[in-house]
């Protein structure tokens, strides 16, 4: 084979014959742009793989394999993603296969799991893979046949003249790899999709439902020794260690004192458990030690402070609120959270040199692998990642400091180690969803309109714990939002829907206290402020005004709103991550209590690629909300967490679950990610739904250890 | 150590082991068995379920001492080709999202159904809050295990 072009850095395809005689083409997540192909040598795709991280190839017996670069955690896009491809491609589905990619290469831009951003961001390349690689088959088939390609159809791999099959894609992959791609090619009318859109299985799921060994902490090299780790409470350093007793349990071959962590070293798990119990560790402050009580008065101070960070601000706040006929204040709070995953924190290192080898759960493979190459000092290139299916991850495996321990001691002890985690370990180990507190204040006019709005947002390590340009921004004459960050010990991480998980809760029940204090129907009311955001917007606006109108009106039909007098209605809308969702949940009595039966959701996220995936992220996200924001709560108590398993750190349940109506409007747009968007409006419209049939209004969470809450029995029951 | 002699999925394995050590250590450390899941060690989550003798225990909190003669089956030995009813059920309701949790779910399902062939939602619902979800599959559970009610 010939090089038809040459080499150019931003090519987006290439494609060539492989050994085994079948069509390869590899792709680059990194560049959009228009596709210039390369025939290459088999020596010569050896050589530039490192130039792809995503391959598609097609064999001759017709078997489509997809390399999937993003790391699975529950999300499916190692379904999804394969299904876009087999659409433009036209394939039978039954003949595509996924494997998981490892990190691949310096050139990739996004081989991570957060920020629900792989379905944006990979939707065009993944059709333009399949679709130059259908275009490729039809040109081969056209030549062989003497007609043109436009008499020819494809339907499950194979090719059709006049409707009759003439070719499978597998007869034609070697004289198709020989062809010139196009520049540009046409993508199908959604209308025509066949695959996307349709309730295509897990493809892994046999492997998960027969307990195949496809975790991190199920990963096992022979001659690895497991390690686990005491790690110190936040803002404590290590003052003495009495390891005496964990030497002596059976089945612990050392302990190794290292930072300010002490890991205990053996063959196997159970020993190290008891061992790290043995450990006696004396700490002492190595700097400030914080307990929630601080965390208490910190917030207090920072909301009464002058030194705030002006976020945004429009019109003249000082006149606005002069000039109200009423002025609304809350203040809402949430505590640190968890992310527990349901696997904990664990990961594999092998040391050999200056060269490693690091395999496990991580949402950002290259943050491993950087990180790493930081703590050895030797070039990034030396460190291999390898991805394991990771069970869960909520932002937790974004972090990479489960990593560096392991390839410290790898290091060290100069023998492959797994760390594991344990529960406890999990739950103390800190990275978590940040504290906030936050004060609002709308000022309304005698018509009730709302003519000023405030938000200041403190939070312990929460960066910016507001998000300064989504609705109402656009809407208020008069606005102004403020951040304050306070520097903690205490770790924190992107958690599910970082921010916004907490801030969507607090500002749309503070919404229901303006709708209230206005006499307006909480529909109404949003409806009114999108209104005035499009007719005449105030400053910058951020968030598309139809879409989320789209699915305010949607979620009141669904729902019924108002229309059922027996029903308590909480309503909650929210922009995250390019998608909007709107949630109302019902409340019915019974016997005199309040019982939560349902909530419905109208979400848009575009197009839905894959429904069963859509419905699970819209579902388990309202279930996470719902759970959090009721039952789940993190004090401190001189830097350690109390809570340090699910006995006292309480998860939602299955008993604890309405049902759930989920609900899609199709507005046309190309596909958002829905792994966060439909967590945050859930709180909102279960604390709005209890305030409309008791009259309490709960603005802490968790709500079932809140007085306000104390003599309300709330009940969960489905219909 | 001490040496046990267990009968797991039909077959015997020996074992060398401190008394008080889980057979879920024993299962995933010892015999290479990992289907069954390690997540809070404390019997509050139910990823580390087994059948003892047509029981669905915790295995974390199971000291192998006290096993005995007693049957294991782990989500291995469940069926020859992951085709047992409640399996199949999760397969077609397509249940999982990230998967640590099914296999447990699938133990406590299958105990069950076996002595309630035909359980009411409400049965469903009080057997299978045992177990956690972090991912919150609580409705495709559910209507699995109804299924697999039905195929038996």
């Amino acid at each position: 084979m010939a090089n038809l072009t040459k080499t150019n850095r931003r090519d987006f395809l290439k494609i060539a014959g492989t050994t085994a005689g079948g069509l390869f083409i590899g792709f680059n997540w990194a560049s959009c742009d228009s596709p210039k192909i390369q025939v290459l040598s088999d020596e010569e795709v050896l050589s530039q793989v490192h130039d792809f991280n995503a391959y598609l190839s097609i064999s001759p017996t017709g078997d489509v394999v997809i390399y999937s670069p993003n790391p699975e955690l529950g999300q499916n896009i190692i379904t999804s993603f394969p299904m876009i491809v087999a659409e433009e491609l036209d394939a039978d589905w039954s003949k595509v296969r996924v494997f998981q990619a490892p990190l691949d290469n310096e050139k990739y831009d996004r081989q991570l799991t957060g920020g629900s951003g792989a379905m944006p961001h990979s939707w065009e390349r993944l059709r333009k893979a399949g679709a130059t690689a259908r275009h490729l088959l039809l040109a081969a088939a056209a030549e062989k046949l003497q007609v043109s390609s436009t008499e020819l159809t494809t339907e499950k791999g194979e090719i059709f003249h006049n409707g009759k099959k003439k070719f499978s894609y597998g007869e034609l992959v070697t004289d198709a790899s020989k062809l010139t791609a196009p520049e540009e090619v046409s993508l199908k009318d959604p209308k025509d999709f066949k695959i996307i859109g349709t309730p295509v299985k897990n493809v892994k799921g046999k492997e998960i439902y027969t307990g195949q060994p496809l975790f991190g902490l199920d990963f096992y090299r022979e001659g690895m020794v497991n390690a686990m780790i005491s790690r110190p409470p936040f803002g404590m350093k290590i003052k003495s260690v009495d390891d005496s007793a964990a030497r002596s349990v059976a089945g612990v071959s050392d302990v190794i004192v290292f930072k300010n962590n002490v890991a205990v070293i053996g063959d196997s798990t159970w020993p190290l458990m008891k061992a790290k119990n043995k450990l006696r560790i004396e700490y002492e402050p190595d700097g400030t030690v914080e307990s929630s009580f601080d965390h208490d008065r910190i917030f207090k101070e920072l909301l009464d402070s002058k030194d705030a960070k002006v976020m945004r601000k429009d019109g003249d706040i000082e006149a606005a609120f002069k000039n109200a006929a009423q002025v609304i204040t809350s203040e809402y709070q949430c505590p640190f959270l968890s992310h527990s995953p349901m696997e904990p924190q664990n990961f594999f290192a092998h040391v050999k040199g200056d060269k490693v080898e690091l395999v496990g759960p991580t949402q950002t493979p290259d943050r491993a692998r950087m990180e790493t190459a930081r703590l050895l000092d030797i070039p990034k290139e030396n460190i291999t990642v390898e991805l394991t299916r990771l069970g869960g991850g909520f932002g937790r495996r974004l972090a990479a400091d489960f990593v560096v321990e392991a390839a410290e001691l790898s290091k060290i002890l100069d023998k492959p180690v797994k760390v594991t985690w344990s529960r406890e370990d999990d739950m103390t180990g800190g990275a978590y969803r940040p504290a906030v507190r936050y004060r609002f204040q709308a000022a309304l006019d005698d018509q009730g309109k709302m003519i000023g709005y405030k938000l200041r947002g403190v939070g312990i390590n929460a960066g910016n714990s507001t998000r300064e340009n989504n609705f109402p921004s656009g809407s208020v004459d008069n606005l102004l939002i403020e951040n304050i960050e306070h520097k903690s010990p205490i770790t924190t991480n992107a958690w599910r829907a970082p921010i916004t998980n907490f801030l969507a809760y607090a500002e749309q029940s503070f919404l229901d206290e303006v709708a209230l204090a206005a006499k307006k129907d909480p529909v109404k009311m949003r409806l009114d402020l999108l209104d005035r955001a499009k007719n005449n917007p105030v400053g910058e606006i951020h968030y598309d005004i139809d879409r989320m109108r789209g699915v305010i009106e949607t979620a009141a039909e669904k729902s019924n709103w108002g229309k059922n007098k027996d029903v308590m209605q909480g309503f909650s809308v929210y922009f995250s991550h390019r998608s909007y969702v709107a949630q109302v949940a019902d409340i019915e009595m019974e016997n005199g209590q309040p019982v939560l039966k349902k909530i419905t959701a109208a979400t848009d996220c575009g197009t839905v690629v894959h429904p069963t995936g859509a419905n699970q992220q819209v579902r388990g996200g309202i279930v996470d909300g719902m759970g959090h924001a009721m039952f789940t709560n993190m004090t401190f108590e001189n830097g350690l967490p109390k809570q340090r398993n699910f006995d006292s750190y309480r998860l939602i349940r299955m008993k604890e679950v309405p049902e759930i109506d989920v609900n899609y409007v199709d507005s046309g747009y190309d596909p958002t990610g829905l792994g966060e968007p439909a967590l945050p409006p859930t709180g909102g419209a279960i604390a709005n739904a209890i305030f409309a049939a008791t009259g309490r209004r709960i603005r802490t969470q968790p709500f079932i250890e809140q007085k306000e809450f104390s003599d309300i029995k709330l009940q969960i029951k489905r219909t | 150590m001490a040496n046990f002699k267990l009968r797991i999925n039909g077959k015997e394995h020996q074992v060398d082991v401190e008394d008080d050590t889980p057979l879920l250590w024993v299962l995933r450390d010892h015999l290479g068995l990992v289907g069954t899941k390690y997540s809070c060690g404390i019997a509050q989550c139910g990823a580390c379920m087994v059948h003892l003798n047509d029981e669905a225990v915790y295995s974390c909190t199971l000291p192998v001492s006290s096993v005995g003669s007693d049957k294991i089956t782990t989500i291995e030995g469940l069926s020859e080709n992951g085709d047992h009813p409640v399996q199949k059920a999760w397969a077609d309701v397509d249940v999982a999202q990230c998967g640590y949790c099914q296999t447990g779910q699938i133990m406590t399902a299958s105990a069950f159904l076996k002595k309630n062939p035909n359980p009411s939602m409400e049965e469903i619902e009080n057997v299978m809050n045992r177990n956690l979800c972090r991912c919150g599959t609580y409705h495709k559970i559910r209507e699995a295990v109804a299924m697999a009610a039905k195929l038996k």
